[in-house]
């Protein structure tokens, strides 16, 4: 066969959407020679692909770009620098030993082996299962993210006339898609009282073309047998159960739901890493590493970020420690711990180490006005606003972290008054 | 009067409070950086979007091909570049940055594809 592949490998990168390339490139500029980016789509790029909006690159590029855009400069910069990428091919599982098992189009099965692995699998949406809502089970009943991929890579509508549950960034980024290929968004529909994704996309997808965002309203059944018929929805009550005497109907064809993202972590799971129950991916150390010596892990399949532009960092980052590894550099050993107190959903990463700047991104659990950080008890930062949509990034210079060595760190949210 | 605006020029998405006298922008706060007033100032007198969407693509490694507006367009022109759009089949390849329409709907404004097409047979 024409094309053998190589067996051994410095760094494998299971993932090629943002994470894995921006993962792939760190490595190579710490120096690894011989990487892979394994993905099991036709081509690397991941959802970016079908992220067709723009809004992209502000942060790590300085301009706004498209994601097809911003796929395209990883995808450009990975090939000049000559990474192999293996396409149309899957991660069956990696042994704690790091020998990966592949099934790939092209060659079958295969036994990889690596000096270090970084799992930058991403995240996939949660389902209708995931929030168990009733009623029939017809077509026509979907996530955004599937609709978004049909309607802008396929070239197929999901349906005619169209309801969106959740207010995540996707849902409300598919309405106004919708509406321009001419569907009818009926509406979208959020559990919450605060919408959940960016602000901007609430003003420029739903306000912009006149798409009501009903708040604290949920989906109560789902009716039609062969297709969606029918919605019963119903506004909540303060604990997050519909008030069913307040319900009324809506006519529809296809239900999207929008309702959040979870890290996609089977492999994680299978190699026992320690995993991070609010996060819903792997701890890691300052280096990324996780609890698994040699496998590190970055992007959305460590905690999901809101901005491609944070996942790029955080991953380049990670490529850049695995390849050290691999190339057999030691780092000292973190010397503070972190964990999450007051008002914070979660933090990223679980240690840090003092000898160099930290990047920290964490997200609160409720909107808050006039907050203020604390890290321990010596350091405070002041912020306008917070809301959980808007991941938040700490960078902690080595003067700030010397005073706290060897300590156990809480960060946590104050503030004068709850937000709306 | 006071009137409020959320930024939509990238995701910060801040608030905006606007003073306006006699149609006059006296003060804008709010803002986390000055494209945030230029934001304010265009959106209050001709608000404008860069409109992304896709056209038909003969045999390429998928049907669509995105592609956007290389500025901005009035607000009020965005379903008629949609609708033009809805028209244009193209034949891959197709590289990132070509034109695919070198006046969308009379505004003056180009549309390029946002990303490179290989044909269909062709696999990396
Ligand atoms: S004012 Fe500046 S920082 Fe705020 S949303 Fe606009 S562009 Fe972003």
């Amino acid at each position: 066969m024409k094309n053998q592949m190589r067996k051994n490998y410095s760094v494998i990168v299971v993932g090629g959407g943002p994470a894995g390339l921006a993962a792939a490139l760190g490595a190579r500029q710490a120096g690894a020679e011989r990487i892979l980016i394994i993905d099991r789509e036709v081509e690397t790029g991941g959802i970016l692909n079908q992220c067709i909006h723009s809004g992209f690159g502000l942060h790590y590029f300085k301009e706004e770009l498209t994601g097809p855009e911003y796929a395209e400069r990883f995808n450009q910069q990975v090939r000049s620098d000559k990474i192999t990428i293996l396409t149309d091919s899957y991660v069956l599982n990696i042994t704690p030993d790091l020998k990966i098992e592949v099934i790939s189009k092209k060659h079958g099965y295969l036994n990889l082996r690596a000096k270090a692995v970084v799992l930058a699998m991403g995240c996939r949406e949660r389902t209708r299962g995931a929030i168990r809502t009733p009623g029939f089970r017809p077509s026509g009943v979907m996530t955004a993210g599937l609709a978004q991929k049909m309607v802008n890579m396929k070239g197929v509508l999901p349906g005619q006339r169209v309801a969106i549950l959740g207010s995540g960034d996707i849902g409300m980024i598919m309405a106004r898609r919708l509406i321009l290929e001419g569907c009818q968004v009926v509406g979208v529909f959020e559990l919450h009282p605060f919408s959940s994704g960016l602000t901007r996309n609430k003003v420029q997808c739903l306000d912009d073309f006149d798409i009501p965002l009903h708040l604290s309203t949920t989906v109560a059944f789902i009716h039609g047998r062969k297709r969606v018929e029918r919605l019963t929805l119903a506004p909540v009550t303060t604990d997050y159960k519909p008030d069913l005497k307040q319900s009324w109907d809506i006519q529809c064809d296809t239900l999207l739901f929008s309702i959040g993202l979870i890290p996609e972590n089977e492999l994680s799971a299978r190699l026992r890493i320690k995993m991070d129950p609010a996060t819903g991916g792997p701890q890691v150390s300052s280096t990324m590493e996780t609890s698994l010596p040699g496998v590190f892990a970055c992007g959305n399949v460590l905690h999901v970020h809101d901005i491609v532009d944070f996942v790029s960092e955080e991953s380049h980052r990670a490529g850049r420690y695995a390849a050290e590894l691999a190339l057999g550099m030691r780092r000292p050993g973190d010397n503070i711990t972190l964990y999450p107190g007051e008002n914070i959903a979660s933090c990223t990463p679980h240690s840090l180490s003092s000898d160099r700047e930290q990047t920290i991104y964490l997200r609160v659990k409720q909107p808050v006005k006039d907050a203020t950080l604390k890290i321990g008890n010596r350091y405070e930062q002041k912020f306008r606003t917070l809301v959980p949509s808007e991941m938040v990034k700490l960078s902690l210079p080595p003067k700030v972290l010397n005073h706290f060595f060897g300590e156990q760190l809480r960060i946590e949210v104050s503030s004068e008054e709850g937000a709306q | 009067m006071k009137k409020e605006l959320i930024c939509i020029s990238c995701p910060m998405s801040c608030p905006l409070e606007l003073t306006i006298v006699n149609g006059e922008i006296l003060s804008i706060t709010g803002n986390r950086c000055k494209n945030g007033e230029i934001y304010a100032r265009q959106e209050l007198t001709h608000p404008q979007r860069v409109v992304t969407t896709t056209v038909a693509c003969r045999s390429g490694l998928w049907p669509r091909l995105p592609v956007k507006t290389i500025a901005a367009v009035p607000k009020d022109y965005v379903t008629n570049v949609v609708t033009e759009l809805h028209e244009v089949e193209v034949e891959a390849p197709v590289l990132l940055g070509q034109i695919i329409i070198e006046n969308v709907a009379n505004t003056g404004i180009a549309v390029i594809a946002t990303r490179s097409l290989p044909h269909e047979t062709v696999k990396e």
